[in-house]
């Protein structure tokens, strides 16, 4: 665990708003109502259907309660009921964003469940999939977070632009752009061609050349600084406590990341470091994706350097007639929004007696009312954007 | 200085907007229903049925008598979101192995609960169902346009090689294989009865001289 470094050596400070002062807030003087406000469920801003009821006096946030569970369509009791292979699709549909880190997280539970080996070329290949669904997830994720701050567009639009290369990989290799169902227990179902780990190559070497522009669209941008250092902070005992998770909990300056923590796969054996905010604002959230991007793109490099060949599927692995032995296991991933973990107890059936999900958008999402709480109605949802969530995941 | 940072982002957008006269792949966006991206060859969307071209049993429409499918309902029970309906028939019919094989004689996917998990295609053991890669399929029906029955099901293998080469190409082979294999076992099986009849034969010849002498 100390293969970390700090966002404000290398930018936050660097980019600190000189000759610019926060508005005062006007402090409540106790006398008027509250303005009761119910933003969404269909609002632009709330990523799907998403309502926040706020209390407002005057400009400032008094309450804030999240509501949710609209899109609420029985993830886990479909889990229950169907077999495990017939959950792997469904878990497409969580984050559908990052599908193949769902896939991921749920084979791997499986895989624990089942105690089933994974081949050497399946591993690799987990990781360029799962890494290159970071990239992209963080990605749309910024493009998000300056379009609610009112760049309608250009920075969301240069983020799809790269985005929708990657999906193009995703698509020759799975056949599917977003539902990808691409993993099993024991291996991954199509093998990548010289041909597709070429243009994977060609498209990792474009990434930098992206993230580089990103950087010089936004980084120092004085309004983009104005409007987020110093907003939404987010205290690491607080995030520790509410388990939150993620680029969430890093920019809090929480060292914690799955990757290195569970040592899961085959993650040790890539070379790279953990960015941690020290402002824990949503500048800080902002930076380290942006620097989790970059940090991504080297570990796709070796990756694809170093990827073996042989076998993608374990030969012991079953596709029809899965029944693992009874038992419970846990397997747990860090998916670009945070820790994802599928919990599974198996009865030695043909679909598990329990299957849950601990999904990373709802547990970060927890802690927005204290994030929000004191500061402008305009910024709550910048503070809410640089949560980064899913409807699909937060509701299963 | 304070909006340095603006102008340098507006630097960046100011080259991306001049970038696309100059450079032919700086273009991204497609116009789409006059102008269309190369498909994908592993695209998949929603499950066909392939039937083979030569006219197996002799029955008539072609499509009905070629289908790969032998209505064992694997794919049906595997499904995750159940929108397979088959009804096996009553009566067989020779498959390309020529064995006597059940056929369906209903097979319904309803494409609006289809989640194109392709898990039907990895699960059946005959190579029947495939993926297909039709995406323009708005009907004004919801119900009954998007019900699919085995009519409108049923393609081509022609047709597969067409979407999928690569993939028809490993399916055919390993089709042949079995051919072979079958061949093979139907012709030791043919020379095994004709040797124990031509035994049977002799040793009757032997018994009925052995009697006689």
């Amino acid at each position: 665990m100390t293969d970390s470094y700090r966002v404000g050596a290398l930018a936050n400070d660097k980019n600190k708003l000189e000759g610019w002062n926060r508005p005062p807030v006007i402090e409540p003087d106790g006398e008027g109502e509250l303005l009761e406000v119910a933003m969404g469920p269909h609002h632009p801003s709330t990523h799907g259907v998403f309502r926040m009821d706020i209390a407002l006096d005057g400009e400032r946030v008094i309450r804030l309660k999240p509501v949710f569970g609209y899109l609420h369509r029985n993830h886990e009791k479909i889990g229950e009921a169907n077999s495990y292979l017939a959950s792997m699709p469904y878990t497409d549909r969580l984050d559908y964003i990052c599908s193949l880190t769902n896939n991921w997280a749920y084979a791997l539970a499986v895989e624990k469940l089942a105690g089933q080996a994974v081949p050497e070329r399946a591993e690799y290949l987990r990781v360029i999939l799962g890494e290159l669904t970071r990239v992209q997830n963080h990605a749309s994720s910024i493009g998000f977070l300056i379009q609610e701050m009112g760049a309608s567009g250009t920075p969301l639009m240069y983020a799809y632009r790269e985005r929708e290369k990657i999906l193009d990989l995703f698509e020759a290799i799975t056949g599917s752009r977003m539902m990808c169902n691409y993993m099993r227990f024991g291996g991954c179902r199509v093998d990548a061609t010289p041909a597709w780990l070429d243009a994977a190559r060609k498209v990792v070497a474009g990434l930098p050349g992206f993230v580089d522009e990103v950087d010089r669209l936004l980084s120092s941008n004085e309004i983009l600084m104005a409007r987020t250092q110093g907003v939404g902070i987010l205290r690491p005992e607080l995030a520790i406590n509410a388990g939150v998770t993620g680029p969430m909990l890093r920019a809090s300056g929480v060292d914690y990341d799955i990757r290195k923590v569970d040592h899961y796969s085959i993650y040790d054996r890539f070379n790279f470091r953990v960015p941690l905010g020290d402002h824990w604002d949503v500048y800080d959230r902002f930076m380290v994706r942006m620097l989790e991007m970059r940090e991504s793109i080297k570990i796709l490099e070796q990756a694809l350097r170093e990827i073996p060949g042989g076998p993608i599927m374990d030969p012991k692995a079953k596709i029809r007639g899965f029944r693992p032995k009874p038992g419970e296991a846990y397997g747990r991933i860090e998916a670009p929004k945070g820790e994802l973990g599928f919990y599974l107890i198996s009865d030695g059936g043909p679909n598990p007696y329990r299957y849950r999900v601990r999904p990373p958008s709802l547990i970060n999402l927890t802690v927005l009312e204290d994030m929000a709480l004191g500061e402008n109605v305009a910024d709550v949802v910048l503070i809410f954007g640089s949560v980064d969530i899913v409807l699909g995941e937060v509701d299963r | 200085m304070l909006g340095e940072g603006i102008l340098k982002g507006l630097w960046e957008t100011a080259k991306n907007f001049t970038g696309s006269y100059v450079s032919a792949d700086r273009l991204t966006t497609v116009e789409y229903p006059e102008q269309r991206i190369a498909p994908i060859e592993a695209t998949r969307d929603f499950p066909f049925l392939v039937f083979d071209e030569e006219n197996r049993d002799g029955g008539d429409p072609v499509w009905e008598a070629g289908l790969r499918c032998v209505a064992c309902q694997i794919c049906e029970k595997e499904c995750p979101p159940k929108c397979i309906y088959i009804e096996r028939s009553k009566d067989k019919k020779l498959d390309y192995l020529g064995k006597a094989q059940y056929y369906p004689a209903r097979f319904d996917i309803d494409i609006s609960v289809c989640m194109s998990c392709q898990i039907c295609v990895e699960v059946c053991p005959f190579d029947a169902i495939k993926m297909d890669t039709e995406f323009e399929l708005s009907t004004t029906d919801r119900f009954g346009g998007l019900l699919l029955d085995r009519e409108q099901l049923a393609k081509p293998n022609e047709y597969y090689h067409k979407i999928h080469p690569a993939e028809a190409a490993g399916v055919d082979a390993h089709l042949a294989e079995e051919k072979v294999k079958a061949d093979a076992k139907a012709k030791a099986a043919a020379e095994a009865k004709l040797a124990a009849e031509a035994k049977a034969a002799a040793d009757a010849a032997a018994k009925a001289t052995g009697e006689g002498a």
